[in-house]
């Protein structure tokens, strides 16, 4: 993932040094309505206005392909504005129980109705993606989180940039292409897709539309499956294929977001050829790193709730808690957020995407990117 | 071991069995929680909320109508109405809040929905003593040793004598009063009793040592009070005072106090009402109360069987069922406290099937009959003697 990082993107829940006076009518108008506060009575009236939990009401969806639906959603008014690239959590109830993911947001910041897109596939096998895909309708309200993420294009931007996304995965450039046309200052762009086949590409129309009317944007669609099958069979990534599709990728900065093969193979490339500073990766999920075999599992404490359980060295703990019927605020579960942080009591703990261990009692570890290292005590 | 404890003709391995048929009812129902239990409470809290606001709405607009405005439609009719209305909305707005919503949300029994905004450890009721300070007594304490004489707090609540196992005093003569000022200050009651000032009298605690405890209750309470007994009339005099000043208006003070009058009686009948579904909770005849000695080394078998005989039910409709907080199944409340309590009539059938079986008693009847026993045995007991069922 890119580590730039600018101001702008530090999380903006900063309160201001000195209290506002609309902060100030809010505190008196709070007390009329305490033990409440006065934005528990204004979401009754419209669950937009409310101030003390950010929803945002599903305005409508729209297949992209058969398992992939856009959701324009229209975020509540401590809604901030965000950036091209940027992802947002999302709170969904299923079967009674919250859940939270998180999804890019595949509109441009330039949109001027106040509403936002999300693009999900539906993963197979994933019961909250298939929710989303499925089951929530127009008229929903959603909780929602404030956009984060350091996926963006810089300010000062790149000359020549190279997109190299995958299925879903297009949605962060989707939304940088859409901001880039919309202030019509569309560099010189390349964007290399990969998607099953022609009839099942998200934004499949608006690519080709843009790519006809932008002789600054050249795409190269590759497709991966054969009509009606299951597998992937062609169109892997490989340095071949990069030479033959984008000849001058060297000089481009490169943007990619796909699943994890993909990233992978783009990784260990940009790496060979000794151009990692250009590549700037959105992953799905956190990249792992291997677990030694000799790594053991132990037993794991969760100490407020009384948990005893044994986990083993790969299982991150926030699934061990989950399994164990808690219930930790979580967010991403991919370590980004750290919606979940705990504090480590005692024992040992190993980041798996580093397999760096932790054991220096008092640290505070992100439970859904950690697996325990022999037995640990947790602070949950 | 408990056989000879328990007032009741089951083994310990018959106790035993009748434990783990209630463990697997529980399981069942865990099991089963879904959509349908949320959008339940859900539109509990949003019927609640909705009456508050109407309610307080309509008990400004009733003071738009005083006679003394003079516009045509200004009438003392009018007026009754709707400060009628409105304080009867906000009444039961207060009564669902704190029985059917806050009381089982602070039971942990909506923690499983993960959503932020209903979880026990953060929930702030709408009453004068803090979340988190009356968990502590009731969840822990009172569910605990329910009906354990001197473990309990609520058997009396420190002040009546509900059972003729506690020991007469002079001191209960008076309890016919006391429960009458305990009805109308229910509220006020539970936050002093929750103090425990008993423990600095007694002389085990320094005045020093609760005083963070005395700080906490007494902001709580400043605030609730700031709320019902100065913002909101305060409000309707400024919104009025433009009017009166230009000599139009009812008079300022007329105005506060009926606002304030309003909020005093939706309290009150909040009161009144928690206090009687509550104390038919425990106290109703035919109850069984417990000595420390019965409880010894309890597993949680026995633990079941002595929350069924330290608990009432009230026979009732679906709207009183709510309103009572489902308190009118007291007896699966306390069997299981953190089980959602819209599954509690369901849960009935089940277990007084299930006490049948076991030839165990299930105490149910008449609101009439359980307040009326209760209140009986209230004006009974302030005299030495009593009847003894259910004490060692």
């Amino acid at each position: 993932m890119s580590t730039r990082r600018t101001p702008e993107s530090a999380p903006t829940q900063t309160a201001a040094p000195t209290r506002s006076i609309w902060s100030r009518i809010e505190a008196i108008a709070d007390s009329f309505a305490y033990p409440l506060r006065t934005s528990h009575y204004v979401e009754l009236v419209n669950p937009l206005w409310a101030s003390h939990a950010l929803q945002a009401r599903v305005e409508k969806v729209w297949d992209e392909t058969k398992d992939a639906r856009t959701l324009t959603l229209r975020p509540g008014i401590n809604w901030r504005g965000y950036r091209a690239g940027q992802h947002l959590r999302v709170g969904l109830p299923i079967g009674g129980m919250h859940h939270t993911r998180t999804y890019t947001i595949s509109s441009p910041p330039e949109r001027d109705d106040g509403c936002i897109t999300i693009t999900v596939k539906a993963i197979a096998g994933g019961r909250i993606s298939h929710h989303i895909v499925r089951n929530v309708l127009v008229g929903a309200y959603l909780p929602i989180g404030l956009p984060q993420g350091e996926f963006y294009l810089p300010e000062a931007q790149p000359v020549k940039p190279l997109f190299i996304t995958a299925g879903s995965g297009v949605t962060p450039a989707m939304s940088m292409l859409r901001s880039l046309i919309a202030q019509e200052r569309l560099p010189d762009s390349a964007h290399i897709h990969y998607s099953p086949h022609q009839f099942d590409v998200i934004f499949g129309k608006e690519l080709k539309e843009m790519a006809q009317r932008h002789s600054r944007y050249h795409l190269h669609q590759v497709f991966t499956h054969e009509y009606g099958e299951l597998k992937q069979t062609k169109g892997y990534f490989s340095a071949e294929q990069l030479d033959r599709l984008c000849p001058d990728w060297k000089e481009r900065e490169v943007y990619a977001c796909g699943p994890q093969p993909l990233v992978v193979a783009l990784e260990k490339h940009f790496e060979q050829t000794g151009m990692s500073r250009h590549l700037h990766i959105e992953r799905f999920r956190a990249e792992l790193a291997e677990v030694p075999a000799e790594a053991v599992g132990g037993r794991v404490r969760f100490a407020k709730s009384g948990f005893e359980i044994d986990a083993d060295a790969h299982t991150n703990l926030l699934r061990v808690a989950e399994d164990a019927g808690m219930n930790p605020a979580h967010g991403c579960r991919m370590g980004i957020c750290h919606t979940c942080n705990t504090k480590l009591i005692s024992g040992c703990v190993r980041d798996l995407r580093t397999g760096k261990v932790q054991n220096e009692a008092g640290s505070i570890v992100q439970i859904c990117i950690y697996a325990t290292a022999g037995d640990c005590e947790l602070d949950l | 071991m408990t056989t000879a404890r328990l007032p009741v003709n089951l083994t310990d391995a018959q106790i035993e069995e009748f434990g783990r048929e209630l463990d697997a009812i529980r399981a069942e129902v865990i099991d089963s929680r879904g959509d349908r239990d949320r959008q339940y409470i859900l539109r509990v809290i949003k019927t609640q909320r909705s009456l508050a606001l109407g309610g307080r709405i309509l008990i400004f607009a009733s003071t738009l109508f005083l006679p003394a405005w003079g516009h045509a439609l200004a009438s003392a009719a009018s007026f009754w109405v709707l400060i009628a209305v409105g304080t009867l909305s906000l009444a039961l707005a207060k009564i669902l809040e704190n029985m059917e919503i806050a009381h089982n949300v602070l039971h942990a029994q909506w923690d499983w929905m993960k959503d932020d905004n209903i979880q026990s450890n953060t929930w702030e009721w709408d009453h004068v003593c803090p979340s988190d300070q009356w968990m502590r007594s009731h969840n822990v304490r009172h569910h605990t040793w329910t009906n354990v004489l001197g473990k309990d707090p609520d058997v009396g609540y420190g002040l009546l004598r509900v059972s003729s196992a506690q020991r007469w005093k002079p001191f209960y003569l008076g309890q016919p009063l006391y429960a009458l000022l305990l009805a109308l200050l229910f509220e006020w009651g539970i936050a002093i009793q929750e103090l425990e000032l008993g423990r600095v009298f007694a002389g085990k605690m320094s005045l020093e040592q609760i005083r963070p405890m005395l700080r906490r209750t007494g902001k709580k309470m400043a605030a609730q009070a700031m709320k019902d007994y100065a913002l909101w009339p305060l409000l309707a005099v400024i919104l009025t005072l433009p009017f009166t000043l230009a000599g139009a208006g009812p008079p300022l003070l007329g105005v506060f106090l009926w606002v304030f009058a309003a909020n005093a009686v939706a309290s009150l009948l909040r009161n009144l009402w928690t206090y009687l579904i509550i104390f038919c909770g425990h106290f109703p005849a035919d109850v069984y109360v417990f000595t420390k000695q019965q409880v010894e080394n309890e597993t949680r078998a026995s633990w079941y069987v002595r929350q069924l005989l330290a608990s009432c039910n009230i026979r009732g409709g679906k709207l009183f069922d709510v309103l009572s907080g489902n308190l009118s199944h007291q007896i699966e409340h306390h069997l299981f406290p953190d089980l959602p309590s819209n599954r509690y009539p369901d849960l009935a059938l089940r277990v007084r099937a299930l006490a049948d079986r076991y030839d165990l008693p299930y105490n149910t009847g008449s609101l009439t009959r359980q307040f009326g026993t209760t209140v009986w045995k209230i004006l009974r007991l302030t005299f030495p003697g009593g009847s003894t069922l259910g004490a060692a």
